[in-house]
């Protein structure tokens, strides 16, 4: 198999994951804005911060942006915009467009329907009402593509980039999911109403803390999958246990990990690759949730993603060659 | 009901399937049997099928819009067929074969001693000014002396019945897949034709140009590794790129997937590291093929080809340097190569053709330029012509002064009166033009397509059948004429 032809079928698979995996970070945060108690006013910015996209978004536009509507547009109409849901869906098209005589013309006809639907209808998710409804509709196209991937594509060299792409992608994505809910949090102690009784306090933040976990899994569909794994009410350090060490959840980092080192180990020349997975194993299987606090999870969070971005760089050095295109960015970590 | 073919004829002209007296040749009768049991209505869903089944089989080209970016349109296809006889098509069949080999003798010829040139049969000045001579291939011994390996050669029919070859095209010839496809999509949508006929098939193309390309490897192997190298998604043809890189089972590749290492072989770079190529099916112009040796700008190429291809390390089909047979003042010499070279009298006759590098042949031009086509030598796509019938006094003179200031650069030629046939609007047929362009492949041994692809022009009365400027397609058939 070219070179050029992996990696674009390997970036044609992360961009419709991004595609998705924006479609349900917008869509828990959202959720999550719904959940805030009266007179915490929602942070957009962090959002769009989230997806690497700071530059495109000052300090100004978010303190005026009570409605999100500029964030919104970063995220998901803009062209100009590299994270936003538009731009993914050009780009996985683009990169689909030169690989369709390897692939089942069905999938094309997905890709190119999804991008018909996105650019005549994305303006609709800018206001509150249609958003959801736009939002769901992505995620369930994108959930189609994949499955006329996985059900009519020959398992060889070509759909394990795929699977690589998706994978790498995915667990990008869980990891800036887990990191929205963290930007989301409620203010510390010393900034709570200090005329409050503290009991009182406590159980109210007890209360949204786990409705707030509880819109993370939904957003990922895994609050069942949560239910029957972990057969415990839905609490922080569970849930983080959940989504980043879960060896059965198909979005949870481990999993992801574990099915792309399998890849590997198939492929030759993966050795550097795996190197990578395993430290990425063994950070994961020793972070102790209960003991992270806010702003060290952020930091393991950030360490993730670093790891992420380093496999793919060793992925592109053992088998895309120099002609890695320079334009398709990894998402800032 | 059906359809009233007395209604249909034009004057003065000859219809691939209607007589002058509005009777349908013999060829057409099961044909003409079948609309007569059809409605407009009829008709019209089934030209919505065809076009349906093309948008599902993704057969599009591509053209630039104004605005410089570029758009997959859709193939436009017209349900009637194309419907020529065995017996004639063997003729032409034979003379198309002629045509290639005294072609790929010339070119050869004109690498090596030119001797056409010393026995004052072809003038030393048309080299001299050919935009397609390489000077790098002189000396080349390329595998079994053939240059163009694949040929595609427009033939049109004036009214006095008789086929002409319109142009070879030597460079990079494009169509055929569009022709496979048309079968297919007549297959899908008027079957109940094919069981009238006995149509001779035509899907054995992607394996002869597989042998075609596999004959020309330096290495010999069973599977030799044959690669088809596109410029990329944004060109015109790249639905027929991929689509024979798919047929033939190979890999379609851009110029930056291929290197040529110190060792002047070409290598793909793949997953598993360099893979050697041995034929390289070029889509690219000579121009393109190699910054190192031709356009320095040039992105599509890949440096240090043309030294691999010299080196004989790697076969390039075409040949770079075969384009130069792809000129119209080449062209009015193939009758002259056919006789120098084979010693035989070419089977197939060209258009009569003035050419204003000859000072009598100009002033004749000059003089009757509303009755001429005039056509530049160099340029392809039915681009930069005067159609001298259809032509405003201010053209003819503007191009009465490019013709004066490069003689060499142009020829002309009678106004022919292309065949028409019977073409679907709103159920009904009306006559169209048309031309066909059958394809030669060359290298141990010669095949010619039976038939070719069929272009139509759509507009009334209009001689262009370009598809990026309004032409369309048919299916083509040759009938074995035994069993109607």
């Amino acid at each position: 198999m070219l070179s050029r032809v992996a990696s674009n079928i390997y970036w044609m698979a992360r961009y419709l994951e991004r595609a998705e995996g924006v479609a349900r970070l917008i869509n828990v945060n959202s959720n999550l804005l719904l959940d805030l108690p009266k007179g915490i006013s929602p942070k957009w910015g962090q959002l769009v911060s989230i997806t690497g996209a700071d530059e495109l978004y000052s300090q100004e536009a978010d303190d005026s942006d009570r409605d999100g509507r500029q964030a919104l547009k970063i995220l998901i109409t803009d062209e100009k915009s590299p994270v936003s849901l538009v731009t993914s869906i050009v780009n996985a098209r683009e990169n689909a467009r030169t690989v369709r005589d390897v692939m089942p013309r069905e999938v094309w006809e997905a890709i190119n329907s999804l991008f018909i639907f996105a650019k005549d209808g994305s303006a609709q998710a800018l206001g509150k009402r249609g958003r959801y409804q736009f939002l769901s509709d992505v995620i369930e196209q994108c959930q189609t593509i994949s499955g006329i991937l996985a059900g009519t594509m020959n398992r060889d060299a070509g759909y394990m980039f795929l699977e690589m792409g998706r994978l790498i992608e995915r667990a990008d994505m869980t990891s800036r999911i887990i990191d929205t809910r963290s930007a989301n949090l409620l203010p510390n102690d010393h900034e709570m109403d200090e005329e409050s009784p503290a009991l009182l306090e406590a159980v109210k933040r007890r209360t949204y803390d786990s409705l707030q976990w509880m819109s993370v899994l939904k957003s990922l569909t895994g609050y069942q999958m949560y239910r029957l794994e972990m057969q415990v009410r839905i609490q922080r350090q569970e849930v983080l246990k959940f989504l980043m060490q879960s060896t059965v959840f198909p979005r949870s980092i481990t999993r992801c990990m574990l099915e792309i080192e399998a890849t590997l180990e198939i492929l030759e020349n993966g050795e550097r690759a795996l190197l990578v997975i395993n430290r990425l194993k063994r950070q994961l299987d020793h972070a102790n949730f209960t003991k992270l606090k806010q702003t060290e999870l952020q930091h393991f969070v950030d360490q993730l993603q670093v790891g992420f971005s380093q496999l793919h760089d060793e992925l592109g050095y053992a088998y895309f060659g120099q002609i890695q295109d320079a334009k398709q960015t990894q998402a800032a970590g | 009901m059906g359809i009233d073919w007395k209604k249909y004829t034009y004057p003065d002209l000859y219809d691939e399937l209607i007589d002058a007296n509005g009777k349908p040749r013999t060829i057409a009768e099961p044909l003409a049997r079948q609309l007569a049991n059809m409605d407009p209505e009829d008709l019209i869903r089934l030209k919505q099928t065809a076009e349906l089944a093309i948008k599902e089989m993704g057969v599009s080209f591509t053209v630039y819009d104004a605005e410089g970016g570029s758009i997959d349109r859709q193939w436009p296809f017209d349900i009637l067929p194309r419907i020529m006889g065995s017996r004639e098509w063997t003729v032409v069949d034979k003379g198309l074969k002629q045509r290639a080999k005294a072609l790929n003798m010339f070119i050869d010829d004109l690498y090596h001693d030119q001797r056409i040139i010393k026995d004052k049969v072809f003038p030393k000045e048309v080299i001299a000014k050919s935009k397609n001579f390489r000077k790098q291939c002189i000396g080349m011994n390329p595998a079994h002396g053939i240059w163009a390996h694949i040929c595609g050669s427009d033939l049109v029919r004036h009214s006095d019945g008789n086929i002409y070859v319109l142009e070879d095209n030597l460079r990079v010839p494009s169509g055929v897949s569009y022709m496979l496809e048309n079968r297919q999509v007549m297959k899908r949508v008027f079957a109940d034709l094919f069981s009238e006929y006995s149509i001779l098939p035509v899907d054995d193309y992607p394996s002869q140009l597989f042998d075609t390309l596999a004959a020309l490897s330096p290495r010999p192997a069973a599977y030799p590794q044959v690669v088809v190298m596109t410029p990329g998604i944004y060109n015109s043809a790249y639905f027929e790129h991929s689509y024979l890189a798919q047929q033939m089972g190979c890999e379609l590749v851009q110029g930056s997937d291929l290197i040529v290492d110190d060792d002047d072989c070409v290598y793909m770079k793949t997953i598993d590291g360099l893979e050697r190529v041995d034929v390289i099916y070029r889509r690219v112009d000579d121009l393109f093929l190699d910054p190192e040796v031709f356009d320095k700008t040039s992105m599509l190429g890949v440096p240090g080809l043309m030294r691999a291809w010299l080196a004989g390390n790697v076969a390039l089909a075409n040949a770079p340097g075969a384009g130069v047979a792809d000129d119209k003042v080449v062209y009015a010499f193939v009758p002259d190569m056919i006789k120098y070279y084979l010693s035989e009298e070419p089977i197939l006759p060209n258009v009569p053709t003035y050419l204003c590098m000859r000072d009598d042949e100009c002033k004749y031009v000059l003089e009757n330029l509303e009755k001429l086509v005039v056509k530049p030598a160099n340029e392809s796509g039915g681009y930069g012509l005067l159609v001298g019938p259809q032509s405003t006094k201010k053209e003819r003179e503007a191009f009465a002064k490019l013709i004066k200031a490069d003689p060499r650069n142009f020829i002309a030629q009678p106004t022919l009166n292309l065949s028409t046939i019977p073409t679907l609007f709103d159920g009904k047929p009306e006559p169209r033009h048309v031309d066909m362009r059958p394809f030669i492949l060359s290298s141990d041994q010669i095949h010619v397509t039976t038939g070719g692809l069929t272009r139509v022009a759509l507009t009334k009365g209009s001689l262009v059948v370009n598809s990026s400027q309004g032409g369309g397609s048919k299916d083509t058939w040759i009938i074995d004429e035994e069993s109607i």
